[in-house]
C-alpha cells in the first residue's frame, strides 16, 4: 500500500484509490500493480529523503485572489534561463575559446555543419535577448504591485543581484561569436566599463588579464560566461524561489480587503 | 538572560573547578570549547587553501607589468611630414589579426607639432583606438582629420580632439631609429597639453583631476624621462 498521502484536490481521479466495489476478489491485479507502480517509486525515494514535504510546500501554495497572467514573468524568466542552460551546455561542446580564428571558425561550424546546430546556438543567441526582456517585465510587474515591499525586500535585492547577473552574461555570451561586432562591442563595453572612477581602470585590467585583449581574454570571458555566473544565478534562483514560496505571492494592488483587516478570508 | 548570568557567575572559570573528568589545572578552555574552535578553524583554513590561490590567480594579471616591444616600421624615408602613413603593428603575439592595429605615423613637423623635441618622438605615432570608447579611426587625408565610425569622434592632424565625444588627443607610441628603420615602441596617453602619461583606456579623461580620477597601472607604464 502507497503510504505517501497527497492533499485530495491535486491528485487525480485516476490517482486516487478507490473502496473495492461489491463482488470482485481481493486479488490484486497487473493493472492495479502499474496504477500503483509510480506511486510506488516515489514512495521508495520518499521514505528515504522525506521530500514530499518540501515538493508539497513548494508546489501547492494558496494564491490571492486576483493573480493573473502578469503573475508567470517569473516563471518565464526561469524558463528562458534553463532553456539557456540547456543549450548553453550543449554549445559549449562544439565551442573552442581560440582567438587566433578557432573561436570564430568553432561558431562558423556550429552554424552551418553541425545538425540543428543553427537553431541551438539561435535558441540561445535570441533566448538572450528573451531573457533579458522577461527580466525586464518581471521586475516591472513586481515594482507596479507594489510586491517589493515588506516583507519582501530581500527578494527584491536577491532580483536585482539577478539582474545584474544576467546583464553579465549577456555582455560576457556577446564576445564568444568573435566576429568583428563581437571585438568590438567587447571593446566598448570594456572602455565604459573603465570610465567608474578610481576602480574602472583596475576592473579593466581584470577583465582583459591585462592591458591588452588578449588570448585570456577571451578565455576569462569564456569561464566567466559559462561556470563563474551561471553557478550564482543557479544559487540565486533557489534562493528567490524559497522565499517566493516562504512570503507566498501578493495580490494585485486594485484588490481590496473585503473586510477591514481580512484581506485573505480563505487563506489559512 | 538574568538566569543564565546567575548561573554563569555562580560557576568558576576553572575547568578544575567544575568537577570536569580530567580537567587540568588553571585550565579554562573545556574541551567541547576547544573541538568547536579547533573545526571551525581547520575548516576555514581549508577553504582559504583554496579561495586565496584561487583568486589571486585570477587577479595576478591585474599586478603584472607586460612587457612592451619595439617593432621596425620601415626606413625613415617612408613617412613624410605633412601626413600620415598606416602601418600595422603587433600589439599580442600569438593571437593573429586580433593581436595587431593600425598605427599612424608622419616625421615630426616643427610647423604643426608643438610639444618639444625629445629621443622618442622624431616621428609621431598616433595610435587608431578613439579616446570616446576605442573603436579604430581612419585618417581621411582630405580633411587632415581622424574620423571615428561609432560616435562621430574627430580629431585634428596632430590627434588633438576636434569635435565629438573624445576626452583626450589620440594616444601615441613611442618611436626611434634603429638600424635605419623606424621603430615604434610602447603607448602612452597624452592630455590636451600634448604632456605624457601612462597608458590609459578610452574615455578617460587626462586634463585637471582626471589623472588622479583614472589613476595608471601596474600592468602597463610610460617609458621613464
Amino acid at each position: 500500500m502507497p503510504k505517501l498521502k497527497l492533499p485530495k484536490p491535486p491528485v487525480p481521479d485516476a490517482l486516487v484509490p478507490r473502496a473495492k466495489r461489491p463482488g470482485t476478489t481481493g486479488k490484486t491485479r497487473p493493472l492495479d500493480v502499474a496504477k500503483e507502480s509510480g506511486i510506488s517509486a516515489i514512495d521508495w525515494v520518499d521514505e528515504r529523503t522525506s521530500l514530499a514535504g518540501a515538493a508539497r510546500w513548494m508546489m501547492f501554495r494558496k494564491i490571492p485572489k486576483g493573480t493573473n497572467w502578469f503573475y508567470t514573468l517569473g516563471s518565464a524568466t526561469l524558463f528562458a534561463f534553463l532553456s539557456q542552460t540547456v543549450t548553453g551546455v550543449f554549445l559549449a561542446m562544439y565551442y573552442i575559446p581560440d582567438t587566433a580564428g578557432g573561436a570564430y571558425e568553432s561558431v562558423r561550424y556550429i552554424t552551418n555543419e553541425v545538425f540543428l546546430g543553427e537553431f541551438v546556438r539561435g535558441m540561445h543567441k535570441w533566448g538572450s535577448s528573451v531573457m533579458i526582456i522577461l527580466v525586464m517585465l518581471h521586475m516591472a510587474r513586481t515594482f507596479f504591485f507594489g510586491a517589493y515591499k515588506y516583507p519582501r525586500e530581500l527578494n527584491w535585492v536577491i532580483g536585482v543581484v539577478l539582474l545584474i547577473l544576467t546583464y553579465v552574461m549577456g555582455f560576457t555570451g556577446y564576445l564568444l561569436p568573435f566576429d568583428q561586432r563581437s571585438y568590438w562591442a567587447t571593446v566598448v563595453g570594456v572602455n565604459i566599463n573603465g570610465t567608474g572612477p578610481l576602480v574602472g581602470p583596475y576592473l579593466n585590467d581584470f577583465m582583459r588579464a591585462g592591458p591588452d585583449f588578449t588570448q585570456s581574454t577571451l578565455a576569462r570571458f569564456y569561464s566567466i560566461h559559462m561556470m563563474l555566473v551561471p553557478g550564482i544565478l543557479a544559487a540565486l534562483i533557489g534562493a528567490h524561489l524559497y522565499l517566493v514560496a516562504k512570503m507566498g505571492t501578493t495580490a494585485p494592488p486594485w484588490m481590496k480587503p473585503e473586510k477591514k483587516g481580512d484581506v485573505d478570508r480563505e487563506g489559512a | 538572560m538574568a538566569d543564565r548570568r546567575k548561573q554563569k557567575s555562580t560557576k568558576s572559570r576553572y575547568t578544575e573547578d567544575r568537577g570536569m573528568p580530567g580537567a587540568f589545572e588553571g585550565e579554562t578552555v573545556t574541551r567541547r570549547r576547544m573541538m568547536t574552535g579547533t573545526a571551525h578553524a581547520a575548516g576555514g583554513i581549508a577553504a582559504a587553501a583554496f579561495i586565496l590561490p584561487s583568486v589571486g590567480f585570477a587577479l595576478g594579471p591585474v599586478f603584472e607589468e607586460v612587457e612592451q616591444s619595439w617593432e621596425p616600421v620601415g626606413p625613415p624615408e617612408d613617412f613624410p611630414d605633412d601626413t600620415y602613413v598606416p602601418k600595422v603593428i603587433t600589439l599580442v603575439d600569438g593571437i593573429g589579426e586580433t593581436g595587431k592595429t593600425t598605427v599612424y605615423i608622419r616625421t615630426y613637423n616643427p610647423d604643426i607639432d608643438t610639444e618639444p623635441r625629445d629621443e622618442y618622438n622624431a616621428w609621431i605615432a598616433l595610435s587608431t583606438r578613439c579616446m570616446h570608447l576605442g573603436c579604430p579611426v581612419r585618417f581621411v587625408a582630405a580633411s587632415e582629420r581622424f574620423i571615428c565610425p561609432c560616435h562621430g569622434g574627430v580629431y585634428g592632424i596632430t590627434g588633438e580632439v576636434t569635435g565629438g565625444p573624445p576626452v583626450r588627443p589620440l594616444d601615441r607610441f613611442y618611436t626611434r631609429e634603429r638600424n635605419g628603420q623606424v621603430e615604434v615602441g610602447p603607448r602612452y596617453s597624452v592630455n590636451s597639453e600634448l604632456e605624457r602619461f601612462s597608458p590609459r583606456d578610452p574615455g578617460q579623461p587626462l586634463d585637471g583631476i582626471g589623472p588622479y580620477v583614472y589613476p595608471s597601472r601596474p600592468t602597463i607604464r610610460k617609458l621613464p624621462e
